[in-house]
């Protein structure tokens, strides 16, 4: 691997990261400023050219996603950020929008005048409150200093950005829950299609983007698509972030090349604790496919995920080390997930609490032989029968422990418990706690 | 509604405001019942008479939201919100068993308030912080790598009324009702206090100890 020049995460050491004065000084709204020089066909090629493809989990072509929405009918076409980051595991775009807005207000502005956009949204979660001051702050600067509001740089185009804050609900991260909750409802997922570049906000043509995946454009628009298309591997092209958290030394943000291995992301995170190892690992947030210690060099990519098994999700790579207890994290994930479910279709309400209730048993030491084959059963009837990806998704953790450590949910019926100590996972010590809980 | 007339001026003037921001009138019930929630600590049924009364919706219209979402409280709440993340990843490294300590040092279970209305107790899922793990939101704003006596000397320092700074945030936590008006959309002047980034966001911007380098290869 070649040395990688930090794009992304580059400013956020410096003092006041968050400012415009601070992001103009590094050279910020270059890569806009040259963007309303072309026309917004030839941004769109740009991006196109450059390979990005979305890092909110999907992994869709960005400028592909762009070029759904119909031609223009005069009426509004709205870009709408999310910015509702959620899956468990995913801790990217909190810190990139606390230590950088400006990256997104400009991406949004070069994203907005390529399809199209006088009004754009950021969907962002409410519980970040100082995110969302940030959030505030910067797009009031940039409006202030013309980069955003009337006539744009001299350029004629025009852009407002309304920052939104939700109010709790991990299921509107899904893009058409997202768009119902921002139209004042309960966020649910709506049937598709219609898909919401034909009828999306307000039943307007929508692009959906994920912060980063915004965040990119600024440095693609500055520096060119040939230059972005330099890093990755072949068909998952530029650099991104990635979390890795749990048992590791230096959990954190590494922002490098898609296609960087566990392996190599270890060794910057400095191994698993000291005088543990590695049991598993999720790559992309609970929704991907649980891991073990045979996948540690396989590329963090998309076709590498999915030939392993998996998939590159959102690069929130949890690793958990040997006093572990896979069915313990699994029931927490269906916990989860059916605390989650927004209940419209009955797979997934149904199913993610029958599910919770036999890994809860199971976990207990309470479960049979036939509550495993259940699980699986469970999770087969709920795969790819929901409006949305909550109740797929709500499976995997589950097939994937199954699939890689079946032993040890039989372990748990056959000793009638976890053999392992629950303390032990904790990263401080768990005896002392309770001494002093007493005292 | 029961709400003071200069109570009403200020809510009316507010709500207009909140409701110019979008091209669709409903599109405003989310920063109104966070306006409601800055007024009465939680979404009352004033609150929601109020909300429907602005948006031209049903009562109905707006409960069947405000219970759609966790942020909303249904019942009065604690000056404080402590959040404790048990979601997998927090609850492994230490979030359990931070959870046990506070339930035990306060007395309380799950969404429920210490009685000198300080503060309320919850558990929450995944706050996208998990390289702080483990992790605990004190009126959602950030609280990482806690332990169980961080998070007890957090909670003291709270019920004694002394000002208590989050890791990652402003200088002091708000109360409950002023982080509700914030998140209504009226900025406190706040945006410039704390850290741009706090370690583990800049782990990857500076080179591995030495001593660290390979140590899982």
């Amino acid at each position: 691997m070649t040395a990688f020049s930090p794009i992304l995460t580059r400013q956020w050491a410096e003092p006041r990261s968050w400012t415009l004065a601070t992001y103009e000084a590094g050279g910020g709204y270059a890569g806009l400023t040259k963007a309303l020089k072309k026309s917004p066909a030839d941004v769109t090629r740009i991006v196109k050219d450059s390979g990005l493809r979305g890092r909110g989990g999907a992994g869709f072509p960005t400028a592909g996603k762009w070029a759904f929405l119909p031609p223009d009918d005069g009426g509004p076409r709205y870009l709408v950020i999310n910015a509702d980051e959620s899956e468990p595991g995913t801790c990217k775009d909190v810190p990139l929008m606390m230590a950088s807005p400006h990256l997104l207000i400009e991406g949004a502005a070069i994203a907005a005048y390529a399809i199209g956009c006088h009004e754009a949204f950021i969907y962002v979660r409410g519980e970040v409150v100082h995110v969302y001051r940030r959030l505030l702050k910067a797009v009031e600067e940039a409006k202030k200093k013309g980069y955003l509001g009337k006539n744009i740089l001299g350029s004629g185009f025009d852009l407002e950005i309304v920052v939104h804050a939700g109010a709790g609900a991990y299921i509107c991260g899904e893009e058409t829950a997202l768009l119902d909750s921002l139209e004042g409802f309960r966020g649910q997922p709506r049937s598709k299609p219609p898909y919401p570049a034909v009828s999306g906000l307000y039943q307007r043509p929508t692009t959906i983007n994920n912060v980063e995946t915004i965040a990119s454009l600024p440095g693609i628009l500055d520096r060119g698509a040939a230059w972005f298309a330099s890093m990755g591997t072949e068909e998952s092209k530029g650099h991104v972030l990635y979390s890795v958290s749990g048992h590791v030394t230096r959990p954190g943000q590494y922002e490098g090349p898609l296609g960087m291995t566990l392996r190599e992301l270890l060794q910057l995170a400095g191994g698993v604790r000291s005088g543990h190892r590695l049991k598993f690992w999720s790559p992309g947030g609970s929704s991907t496919p649980i891991l073990t210690n045979r996948h540690v060099d396989v590329p963090l990519d998309y076709e590498a995920m999915e030939a392993a098994s998996s998939a590159l999700g959102t690069r929130a790579i949890q690793v958990f080390d040997e006093t572990v207890c896979v069915v313990r994290a699994v029931a927490r994930w269906t916990e989860f997930y059916r605390h989650e479910s927004c209940g419209k279709c009955t797979p997934c309400r149904e199913g993610t609490f029958w599910l919770s209730q036999i890994l809860e048993r199971l976990e207990r030491g309470d479960g049979t032989k036939a509550d495993i084959d259940q699980l699986l059963d469970t999770s087969s009837s709920m795969l790819g029968r929901n409006f949305c990806a909550l109740g797929d998704a709500a499976t995997i953790p589950i097939t994937s422990a199954i699939e890689h450590f079946r032993a040890e949910f039989e372990a748990h019926v056959t000793g009638h418990g976890c053999p392992l100590d629950p303390r032990a996972t904790a990263l401080f010590s768990v005896v002392d706690a309770k001494k002093k809980v007493t005292s | 509604m029961t709400y003071s007339d200069e109570a009403m001026t200020r809510l009316a003037k507010d709500a207009a405001a909140i409701v110019a921001r979008y091209p669709a009138r409903r599109s405003a019930i989310l920063p109104l019942l966070h306006l409601v929630q800055s007024e009465d600590g939680f979404v009352s049924p004033d609150g929601i008479a109020f909300c429907a009364d602005v948006l031209g919706v049903g009562t109905a219209e707006v409960s069947a939201v405000a219970t759609f979402y966790t942020q909303f409280k249904r019942r009065p709440t604690g000056e404080y919100q402590v959040s404790v993340c048990t979601n997998p990843l927090c609850a492994l490294m230490g979030g359990d068993e931070i959870w046990a300590a506070l339930s035990e040092h306060l007395g309380l279970g799950d969404d429920e308030t210490t009685s000198d209305g300080k503060v309320t107790l919850e558990r929450v899922e995944c706050n996208a912080a998990c390289d702080y793990a483990p992790v605990m939101m004190v009126n959602w704003e950030f609280f990482d790598n806690q332990t169980p006596e961080s998070a007890k000397a957090v909670v003291d320092d709270l019920r004694a009324g002394k000002d208590v700074a989050p890791t990652r945030g402003p200088k002091k936590v708000c109360t409950f009702k002023e982080i509700s008006r914030v998140l209504a959309g009226f900025p406190d002047g706040r945006a410039d206090e704390g850290v741009g980034a706090g370690p583990a966001s800049l782990v990857g911007l500076n080179p591995p100890p030495a001593t660290e380098k390979g140590a899982s290869s």
